[in-house]
């Protein structure tokens, strides 16, 4: 400070022409520029389950990652993108996974479409459930969506439907540990791209706008409501491919896919990484879940140690791992003379 | 011929009487001015017609159609925009995609035609199209910067672009000149001209009297819900209740 050397300067690196989102790229080099931190992530995901061959435990964790993955970006989708606080992971894995089960062992739907057929099911009957409260504003959503879930549980019990207590059992598993693997990793890939592109189309910017100020949006002459839905819809789907594969991989369907893990986690994880960047989320379980595996060594101190992180992250970067390494990325910082 | 038609408007908070019996109508092309002290139920009146309040009694008729208790979507879609007297922007958007909203509406996508309507790109040469209208300049950055960076002055202006994006027919003007300073409002009178000229009804609640009476055809005046005078501006600010209520006895 005292060489009169005291204000950061932050400079834009990498691309010579841009402004704000717009970028004229001229050459080899700023095309990997842009695309680096993208061929990195997808090359990364797809490699880990070659990588950790020796190791099967530890590929059998890739699995639940992409699924927690899957759920912290409908939860960033709809807290970060369209501003509705869900609490309801447990429901669309729950909803998922008994969908899936009816489908396949039932149907006798083979794996391949009972995922998608059951996704689709479940969305359906989610966005549904969720409607009548989605004209409020406020805490609402969030209470109602962690209550369904809890109201599943207790009615399969009471009733002994679908199983009871002992869910339903005998679905298919995949036909190989690698296709497994793949199967999911090719889910999550294609998710976070797809639902990259929706949020930059302008439906993507409606949504924004209804996070915003939806009285804007109502006296732009747009249906909030469906809007919204539409927005459920789409995570609630996302959240139930999620909760249908896992059914397959147990090859069980049973209460447990309500446990209330499947709400916290996804928060956490995009808490960790970053909110409204859709990759935050990823980036956040992939530090996560294998934190959480790697605590198990230590019992039940594994709680603490995990809560250690977790409130060490919210106090030190709490605007989330992504959105600080994409600053630190794209601009160069250094002390300059005031 | 009327175009809105207002008939015994009703609304009650509680104990409190907001609106009471409010009837009025406004011709095609004309500009409307509504005045009346703070709390006299003006505001209430714009929500209850564009669908953000339901009233408790009374008709509001559109173009001879009824459209009382119609949601506001419904009724920003049939061609009736307002802006907000607490301006609500989309603050995390830059300038021109705040209009993208608007333009993604069915109504947009039908009126506008091919400019309304189309592929993504062509929308944001629309939304810079509207700005520069209501008075953006084109060639700085202003119309790229997020609206929660922009001076009041226009966030007023944004309001307003935001119900052209809507191709209206009548606009609701919440208080669009306050806030503003006397220059700023000076060179929004034009522009409420030229709107006017484009044949968009308006009607303009204010309490800046002087520059509402350069540009209202009409005025009516409103106390504790109900309304005490209608006319001309020099019959309405001649009137002895309006001086009572609002004005007192200061000559303007």
């Amino acid at each position: 400070m005292s060489d009169g050397r005291d204000r950061k300067e932050r400079i834009d690196r990498g691309i010579k022409v841009r402004s704000d989102g717009l970028y004229a790229v001229s050459s080899l080099r700023e095309m990997l520029y842009l695309s680096g931190p993208r061929i990195l992530l997808i090359a990364g995901l797809l490699l880990l389950p070659l990588l950790l061959d020796p190791f099967p435990y530890w590929r059998r964790v890739i699995n639940i990652l992409c699924v927690y993955a899957l759920l912290a970006i409908a939860f960033d989708f709809l807290a970060n993108c369209v501003g509705l606080v869900c609490l309801g992971g447990s429901m669309f894995i729950g909803l998922g996974g008994y969908f899936a089960a009816v489908f396949n062992v039932h149907l006798h739907l083979p794996v391949y479409l009972s995922i998608p057929a059951a996704a689709l099911a479940g969305a359906v009957v989610s966005t549904l459930l969720i409607l009548p409260c989605l004209s409020l504003r406020g805490v609402y959503f969030a209470i109602v969506t962690l209550m369904y879930p809890l109201l599943f549980t207790r009615v399969i019990e009471a009733f002994d439907l679908l199983g009871g207590s002992n869910g339903i059992t005998g679905l298919d598993s995949f036909p190989g540990s690698y296709l497994e693997n793949y199967s999911i990793l090719l889910i999550l890939l294609a998710v976070l791209f797809g639902l990259r592109r929706v949020l930059n189309a302008d439906i993507g910017l409606v949504m924004h706008a209804v996070k915003d100020n939806d009285q804007s949006v109502r006296a732009s002459g747009i249906d909030v409501v469906r809007i919204k839905a539409l927005a459920v819809f789409i995570a609630s789907f996302i959240g139930c491919l999620g909760g249908a594969y896992l059914a397959h991989v147990y090859m069980w369907a049973g209460l447990s896919l309500f446990a209330l893990d499947f709400s916290i986690i996804p928060i956490a994880a995009v808490t960790i990484g970053g909110g409204g960047v859709l990759f935050g989320a990823v980036v956040g379980c992939l530090i996560l879940v294998p934190l959480s595996e790697f605590l198990r060594f230590f019992g039940t101190f594994r709680i603490v140690l995990y809560c250690t992180v977790l409130t060490a992250f919210i106090v030190f970067k709490s605007e989330g791992l992504m959105p600080y390494c994409t600053r630190k990325y794209q601009q160069l910082e250094r002390w300059a003379d005031a | 011929m009327s175009i809105l038609t207002v008939e015994g408007l009703d609304k009650t908070f509680g104990g409190l009487k907001a609106l009471s019996g409010v009837s009025f109508s406004v011709k095609k092309g004309e500009i409307l001015g509504v005045i009346g002290p703070n709390g006299s139920g003006k505001t209430t009146l714009i929500n209850c017609i564009t669908g953000f309040v339901r009233p408790d009694e009374g008709k509001v008729l559109f173009k001879g159609g009824d459209i009382t208790r119609w949601r506001p979507h419904k009724i920003a879609r049939i061609g009736v925009a307002r802006t907000f007297q607490v301006m609500r922007p989309f603050y995390s958007l830059p300038a021109y995609k705040n209009l993208i909203i608007p333009l993604w509406s069915p109504r947009a996508r039908k009126e506008g035609g091919w400019r309304g309507g189309g592929k993504h790109g062509d929308r944001d040469t629309v939304a810079i199209d509207i700005l520069e209208e209501i008075g953006f300049e084109r060639d700085s950055r202003v119309p790229y910067k997020l609206a929660s960076t922009l001076p009041t002055g226009y966030l007023k202006r944004l309001e307003l672009a935001r119900c052209l994006a809507l191709r209206p027919e009548v606009i609701f003007c919440d208080e669009v000149f306050s806030g503003l300073s006397a220059s700023e409002v000076a060179s929004m009178l034009p522009l409420i001209e030229k709107l006017k000229m484009g044949g968009i009804t308006l009607v303009l609640i204010e309490h800046r009297l002087r520059e509402l009476f350069k540009v209202a055809d009409r005025v009516m005046a409103l106390q504790f819900g109900e309304k005490i005078a209608e006319g001309h501006y020099k019959d309405v600010i001649g009137d002895a209740r309006v001086k009572e209520a609002y004005l007192g006895i200061e000559e303007i």
